[in-house]
């Protein structure tokens, strides 16, 4: 009885949390009579979206394809390269350093060099998705490679396997957890990108809503693209971890790579 | 001695260090013959190159100098009548049991290419095969639903499923508690007894060593070779029993100074 109680109360919390939030910033800025065009109260924010429902639609909708083009071309790129890379050593010592350096650099920077490359608009958001996010993806496939249990390749080597062997029964199917956790990153980290570039060079998307807004002094318009952004992210995320659980409940399960 | 026309397993004179790590020997001077059939231990200090013994005569690694021969033929290739096993029983966690003992014949020719059509034939030499280590029906759960000892006797079997005719073990009870330990003596003993298979077993613990064996092995410490040659007269079968003789005492005391010794 109080087990069933306890576990409602774990299911509810995260929606009381959030209400929880809501109410206090409601409460604060009434409280302390904090200027609407500093921070909005929730309530105003709620007007902003129903007012401007058509527009933050369309450009929710803009940036959701966005990012998931760029982040589909980083699960690709992604993949591929972390078979690569998993490969070889030589491969991977020589790739290491580049990818870090690569890595590092950060990625807004690179937007005016794709505009420079591909004008103002879809296809720069796109690539800042895409490279942004690839990132992560690329070190956890090469990770479950690399990871290979020694002996258990010995094993195999011994019986005449092949390298492709090695990955087709043991590589690939001991890194799918490590690919799929990625994922939840890596969406994450695609919308970083696309909004990033939207509010730099485009004239759609959510991040270009909010620059307009901005201009225009429409403060809680702002805050509803921020919550538009948060929305589709914690979507995503949640799709990306049912995937995770769906393909690999065997790792979850078995504990596998906590040990 | 094992004269040298009979030898299963035989290392001439061997020296191995392995790449990138310096000059190096692990291996220096070792010879060793097994004959077909038996049962042999290889004893020694860690570090005394066990398990460079181990990937010489599976062909993972070829020797300097010397030679190693198995079955007749000099090994410049896998050997892939061998199956292996070690102390960390390395079944794949996404597979059940029965498709853990099976992966080898996913591998190895002829099986690999007969894998589709004789299915559940091999399915059912698995199943067998689990049933003599005490696994019997066991085969659908995955390795994690099995305990230590379970997860080590099906990977055991996966290491006998291509019906190998040398098996080499790793340290295969190192990381068992000592009554489970005892117990997969009893089943390697008769896995040896019933298939008449050539076993070598390397292994720091001495009482298995002298449980199992026919023959010993007092390896030196690094660059590691045979110091000793200690033959296990005890009677076969064997009953745990005659781990408490004073025979057997014996033997392990005479090994364990050899040891004391080799690790000065």
């Amino acid at each position: 009885m109080t087990l069933t109680r306890t576990n409602l109360l774990i299911k509810a919390s995260p929606w009381l949390f959030t209400i929880g939030l809501f109410v206090f910033w409601e409460a604060v800025v009434r409280i302390f009579k904090i200027p609407t065009f500093f921070l909005p109260p929730p309530s105003l924010i709620a007007q902003a979206f129903v007012e401007f429902a058509g527009p933050i639609a369309r450009n929710s909708w803009i940036t959701l394809e966005t990012t998931l083009i760029g982040f589909a071309l980083a699960v690709g790129f992604g993949l591929l390269l972390g078979l690569v890379v998993g490969w070889s050593r030589a491969i991977y010592a020589g790739l290491y350093p580049l990818m870090i350096g690569f890595n590092a650099i950060p990625k807004v920077a690179l937007v005016p060099i794709l505009v420079l490359w591909f004008g103002i608009g879809f296809i720069p958001a796109v690539l800042t998705a895409f490279l942004i996010s690839f990132f992560p993806i690329v070190v956890n496939v090469a990770t479950g490679l690399a990871t290979i249990e020694p002996e258990l390749e010995d094993v195999l080597k011994a019986l005449g396997a092949s390298k492709l062997d090695i990955m087709r029964k043991v590589g690939i199917p001991r890194t799918l957890p490590y690919f799929f956790g990625s994922l939840k990153v890596a969406i994450t980290l695609a919308f970083v990108g696309s909004v990033i570039s939207e509010s730099v060079a485009s004239n759609y998307g959510i991040g270009n809503l909010m620059l307009q807004a901005q201009a225009q002094f429409q403060v809680p318009l702002i805050f509803a693209g921020l919550v538009a952004l948060a929305v589709e992210g914690i979507a995503m995320y949640a799709v990306m971890a049912m995937l995770e659980k769906r393909m690999t409940g065997w790792a979850q399960r078995s504990g596998f790579g906590q040990g | 001695m094992v004269d040298q026309m009979s030898a299963f397993v035989s290392l001439e004179n061997v020296s191995h260090a392995y790449a990138g790590a310096g000059s190096a020997l692990a291996v220096e001077g070792l010879s060793l013959d097994v004959a077909e059939g038996e049962f042999a231990a290889v004893v020694g200090p860690s570090g005394c190159g066990k398990s460079t013994l181990m990937k010489l005569a599976t062909g993972l690694q070829f020797p300097q100098t010397g030679t190693v021969t198995v079955a007749g033929e000099r090994v410049s290739h896998p050997v892939k009548i061998a199956g292996m096993a070690f102390q960390a029983p390395t079944l794949l966690p996404w597979r059940t049991t029965l498709d853990n003992l099976l992966l080898p014949l996913e591998i190895v020719e002829p099986y690999r290419r007969e894998m589709r059509r004789r299915k559940g034939e091999f399915a059912a030499r698995a199943n067998n095969l689990l049933g003599s280590v005490g696994l019997r029906d066991q085969g659908g759960k995955f390795p994690w639903e099995l305990s230590g000892g379970m997860q080590q006797r099906a990977s055991l079997c996966r290491a006998l499923i291509h019906e190998p005719k040398l098996l080499m073990l790793d340290e295969p009870f190192g990381a068992l508690d000592a009554f489970t330990r005892e117990e997969l003596w009893c089943v390697i003993r008769d896995l040896h007894a019933s298939r008449k298979i050539t076993v070598v077993l390397v292994t720091h613990d001495l009482r298995e060593a002298v449980f199992l064996a026919d023959r010993i092995f007092v390896m030196s410490s690094r660059p590691g070779r045979v110091i000793v040659e200690r033959r296990v007269e005890l009677s076969r079968p064997r009953d745990l029993e005659v781990t408490f003789t004073k025979e057997f005492q014996d033997i392990v005391h005479e090994l364990r100074a050899h040891i004391v010794k080799a690790r000065q």
